[in-house]
């Protein structure tokens, strides 16, 4: 499926809050009512269903069928664009800077190494006197 | 024991990436690793398979660097830009686009490195010109079943 660029925009937008990404996490785990995902945060149940509302428009939640309740739950299909481009690019990075890691242990060796014989040449040397 | 915390991606806007690992060594050390070319090629290479054998560097403001990177099998792969800002060892960036295919016009790349301890975070944050870019770049590769992706969501969103 090719990603629509205007639905893209609201997935990333929606990701950009780390509430709202939080909030997701906690709908990844199975559905929730308001009060429930309000319950982990510091924030008021308006403060919330403004998140939500955000979350509703992007495509990424919907609200169940259970009128009373009304639990939120996730809608993965908008997001698998997103995480698999950031996904691929992840990989890509990560096997990088298992390279990098590698190559920086082997310049604190070296430093390490001519650190230690800078050491070597200033440290006095015991000099040989003859006692009488 | 220390272990090095792990590669975060996040998308802080519409057409940012965000990439933030932190490394064992001094930013200086850091800076030359990402800077000097007989060091780039040992790690800046991607995916397995692929040699890097064109690696030029004019460290400099409006200097340029070209990147060329090849499988076994031939294919080649090339990139280049301009550096706009270099603060050694805590800050660069540059233009950064790719020579083979049209991926919607160059990204502005600005990589900071900020020591803790001994350590160093090196966050980089790639930023697309238009929302076109963004999609090309996400479209330049296939996209996995949904279920690949959705294992992974949790971990992203906890990022």
């Amino acid at each position: 499926m090719k990603p629509s660029g205007y639905a893209l925009d609201a997935t990333f937008a929606a990701l950009a809050d780390p509430t709202r990404r939080a909030i997701l996490a906690r709908l990844a785990d199975g559905e929730a009512t308001v009060t429930e995902l309000a319950t982990p945060f510091d924030m008021s149940q308006p403060a919330i269903s403004k998140h939500l509302k955000v979350l509703e428009r992007a495509g990424l939640i919907t609200r169940s069928r259970d009128a009373q309740r009304r639990p939120r739950k996730l809608e993965p299909r908008p997001l698998a664009d997103a995480t698999d481009w950031i996904e691929r690019y992840r990989r890509i990075w990560e096997t990088n800077f298992k390279r990098l890691d590698a190559v920086l242990q082997e310049l604190k060796n070296k430093q390490k190494k001519a650190v230690d014989a800078l050491l070597e040449d200033v440290k006095p040397k015991p000099k040989k006197r003859r006692f009488k | 024991m220390t272990r090095p915390a792990a590669l975060q991606v996040t998308t802080p806007t519409d057409r940012e990436l965000m990439m933030t690992r932190v490394f064992d060594a001094p930013p200086g050390m850091v800076f030359d690793a990402l800077t000097t070319p007989d060091l780039m090629k040992r790690w800046l290479l991607g995916p397995p398979g692929w040699t890097m054998p064109v690696c030029e560097v004019d460290l400099r403001v409006g200097g340029k660097y070209r990147y060329v990177w090849q499988k076994a099998d031939g294919r080649k792969m090339g990139m280049g830009g301009t550096f706009k800002e270099i603060v050694p060892p805590s800050r660069i960036v540059a233009t950064e686009m790719y020579e083979d295919y049209w991926t919607g016009g160059e990204t502005l790349v600005t990589t900071e490195l900020v020591e803790t301890r001994g350590k160093t975070t090196l966050r980089t944050t790639v930023r697309y010109a238009s929302r076109e870019a963004r999609d090309a770049a996400i479209q330049m590769g296939a996209t996995k079943g949904l279920e690949a992706s959705y294992d992974r969501l949790e971990e992203l969103l906890k990022a």
